[in-house]
């Protein structure tokens, strides 16, 4: 099977669809729920339940550092860790288009299965259709996901509060760096990969050391400049960040450079973003720190009582400017 | 040069500005003619850091802005046919014409690409020989000779399905005109870096010393940008007009002669009409009768009917782009007229003016107030 | 109105340029700059080596601290700057 392309016949229901299944998808992440093949998938859960659901369109499919599969687990885990959950069970549906290899689709698969292990959740239930060519750009991905909320944690804006410090976990624009680059025949050095990683363990670390915190949000499509317009907007508070302690690695900002855009605004895979009482930072710094995924984390900056709704960047020569909610897609402008 | 030490100077500077324009008997005013600059002072937050003494207005040297509808309606009008493939820089794609824009084209089914380079656009020639290519070739001096060099090169390889859909502008006749209408007011010129690299220095010199306007040319760090507001200062107060150069690391006095051989090679000057000022003698450029074929409007005209009647709006781009009112004067500001929906180009670029106003803050914004 | 960072010339082959930038790097034409040189720093526009870039900027921030500071003004108008450099 391995030198074969997905055909219609594969998402018919019939054999085909029964030897993919069995050759490719459940070798990958196989597990006794899923093995069931039930219509289905009963599990247990402890209390409140986080429950989300994204779906995954991006090109290319493969990009330096990973795939649209790590995309589509990482995306989910992350959205439910940012809820304040332990991630428990991802649901899968694959859109393909026919023609599309199934060495690539293996690849796909596999490297869900491994960020599923690392996240410690289980893909228990999917679903696998195939479209005629030129109906589907390769592949789409669609992931729901639930997880265990942690008791005593109450992620919300309405808790943001002036005096608050924004936490940031790592450096920004990696993932769009890594996208947009080859776009526009930009070729970056093997250090720059897309930064998309499951956060689990991150934010599980974070709010055992201030389950108080504010909100936790992962700054993906636009960027840090969006999630913190979203929180100012929703706590009626304002937030004001430090430009030169927004960590940004020297090829991302040369791909902003060339192109033309600010890195506020450039997507992320792995990161995130934490209002935290100011007497809990150092502790959750010093939590994050100890996080493989959190090592460069910081404070960039605070919330505040002026400029209710509004986002002020201090610059590095001493101005002040507003940070606006991000607009449509980026292109790379000229002029 | 360490933050901190460019937190310092820029302080610095920033007081000796204002020590100096307390000796001026009225509020400078000086225009960034570059939309590049317009960007950068606001991401910089200069604006608030400059005392009340000194104001600074953003002129008309955001190629989208400039740009007049008629040109967006037949670049639409083009991208709407079956054969032709639209290739451009990105600013361009929500621009309004007068009745749609490229990106709704786009949505409707045109083929266009956005590129970095005009010579991606050779590229996808190539790649789609059954296919006309067209590059909206916009811009000021530092893209013309890029949009000429992709001729040349189009010529070179024996390419018959490339074009170019051009209305390239030049910066002095316009600065002229600005400075012959007696409503606009400005005490210098934070002239163009980029510009000035493929002119170099000299062109100004007419203009400056014509109207004894002071000129400083720098570049893009919010450095370069205070320091050339300080040196802009000191001429003002001291009455001196004269043009000086801040941007000595690419800006020479003899600018780039290839560059302007192969402009002059493809283009020539003509009367151009631009957004707000109507027609500016000889202020942009066409392409020469030996490069015609390369001229989609030459090669293949428009049917008569195909572009919308003109449309009238209470748009006041125009007196924006002199620099005679600023954004909130316009009744559409911030209302009928924002980023998401534009009704002129000035909201539309990230370099406009007016979406520059509207999205780093309403003019001299201070944070929390 | 014109987007153009420095960028310095690892390679050249056929009239064009293998630039980087902070790592990043990109194939741009020599057509405008044909003097260009391996190792040459230089401006990219649209794609374009459009000049060379002499590290001039430090220079002229030393000049001007020193004119803030009392010195006589040692940067002046065009025919002093092209006589400078």
């Amino acid at each position: 099977m391995a030198n074969e392309k997905v055909t219609l016949a594969h998402g018919a229901g019939g054999k085909l669809s029964r030897e993919l299944m069995d050759e490719v998808i459940l070798p990958a992440y196989g597990n006794p729920v899923l093995n069931e093949l039930h219509d289905g998938a009963a599990v247990n859960m402890s209390g409140r339940v986080a429950f989300t659901t994204d779906s995954y369109v991006v090109q290319p499919l493969f990009f330096a550092g990973g795939n649209i599969g790590k995309l589509a687990v990482c995306g989910t885990v992350n959205d439910l860790s940012m809820t304040g959950a332990v991630p428990r069970y991802i649901s899968a549906g694959l859109i393909i288009e026919e023609g599309f290899p199934i060495a690539d689709l293996r690849k796909i698969v596999e490297t869900m299965r491994r960020m599923a292990d690392e996240a410690g959740v289980y893909i228990v239930t999917g679903d696998t259709k195939v479209v005629e060519r030129g109906k589907a750009d390769g592949i789409f991905i669609n992931t729901a996901g639930i997880g265990d909320i942690i008791p005593g944690t109450d992620i919300s804006p309405k808790h943001v509060k002036p005096g608050m410090k924004v936490i940031l976990s790592g450096y920004i624009g990696d993932h769009a760096a890594a996208i947009l680059a080859g776009r526009h025949g930009l070729q970056l050095p093997d250090s720059v990969r897309t930064d998309c990683a499951p956060l689990a363990g991150l934010t599980q670390a974070m709010l055992a050391a201030a389950p108080d915190i504010a909100v936790l949000r992962d700054p993906t499509r636009g960027g840090v400049a969006a999630v913190l317009n979203e929180i100012a907007e929703a706590s009626g508070c304002g937030i004001l960040i430090d430009e030169d302690a927004i960590p940004v690695h020297p090829e991302v900002q040369g791909v902003c450079d060339i192109l033309g855009f600010d890195p506020l605004y450039l997507a992320n895979e792995g990161k995130c973003v934490a209002f935290v009482p100011a007497d809990k930072a150092q502790a959750v710094l010093e939590a994050m720190q100890a996080n493989p995924y959190g090592r460069d984390a910081r404070v960039i900056g605070e919330v505040t009582e002026g400029a209710p709704g509004q986002v002020g960047l201090r610059t590095s020569i001493g101005g002040i400017r507003v940070v606006d909610m991000p607009l449509g897609n980026l292109v790379p402008r000229i002029c | 040069m360490d933050k901190k030490t460019e937190r310092e100077l820029a302080a610095r500077l920033v007081a000796e500005i204002q020590r100096m324009a307390e000796r001026a008997d009225h509020k400078l005013r000086f225009m960034e003619v570059c939309g590049t600059h317009t960007v950068a002072i606001f991401r910089s937050g200069i604006r608030q850091m400059l005392p009340e003494s000194v104001e600074l207005v953003s002129g008309p040297g955001c190629p989208v802005c400039v740009t007049p509808d008629d040109y967006m309606d037949k670049a639409i009008a083009y991208a709407r046919r079956p054969d032709v493939i639209i290739t451009t820089f990105g600013d361009m794609l929500k621009v309004p014409g007068s009745r749609s824009s490229l990106g709704e084209a786009k949505t409707d089914g045109a083929d266009i690409r956005i590129v970095y380079s005009p010579m991606d656009s050779i590229r996808i020639a190539q790649e789609n020989p059954e296919k006309r290519v067209v590059f909206l070739a916009v811009g000021f001096e530092t893209t013309a000779p890029t949009a000429a060099a992709t001729v040349l090169a189009a010529e070179q390889q024996g390419l018959d399905n490339l074009f170019l859909l051009s209305a390239q502008k030049l910066v002095p006749p316009v600065m002229e005109a600005l400075l012959q209408d007696e409503e606009v007011h400005v005490d210098g010129f934070i002239l163009p870096g980029h510009v000035s690299v493929v002119t170099g220095t000299g062109i100004y010199k007419p203009v400056v010393e014509k109207y004894h306007v002071p000129g400083v040319i720098t570049g893009f760090e919010p450095i370069q940008i205070l320091r050339a507001l300080y040196r802009l200062v000191r001429q003002a107060v001291n009455h001196e007009a004269r043009v000086e150069n801040e941007y000595e690391d690419v800006v020479r006095t003899e600018g780039n002669p290839v560059s302007r051989r192969i402009t002059d090679t493809v283009y020539e000057p003509v009367d151009t009409n631009w957004r707000g000022m109507g027609v500016v003698p000889l202020s942009g450029l066409r392409m020469r009768e030996s490069y015609a074929r390369f001229d989609i409007e030459r090669v293949m005209p428009l049917p008569a009917g195909a572009l919308p009647a003109p449309k009238k709006t209470a748009c006041r781009c125009g007196d924006v782009l002199r620099g005679v009112v600023t954004p909130p004067a316009c009744p559409l500001f911030g209302t009928a007229c924002v980023p998401t929906h534009a009704v002129g180009p000035c909201m539309v670029s990230v370099e406009g003016v007016c979406a520059a106003w509207f999205k780093y803050g309403r003019g001299r914004f201070i944070y929390g107030k | 109105m014109c987007l153009a960072v420095p960028a310095k010339v690892l390679a050249i082959e056929n009239a064009m340029g293998r630039v980087e930038l902070s790592g990043v790097t990109r194939e741009v034409s020599l057509m405008l700059l044909p003097e260009t040189k391996v190792g040459d720093y230089v401006l990219v526009h649209a794609g374009f080596a459009m000049q060379k870039v002499d590290q001039k900027d430090a220079e002229e921030t030393n000049a001007l601290i020193a004119e803030m500071n009392g010195a006589p003004r040692t940067v002046g108008d065009l025919e002093e700057s092209a006589a400078n450099g």
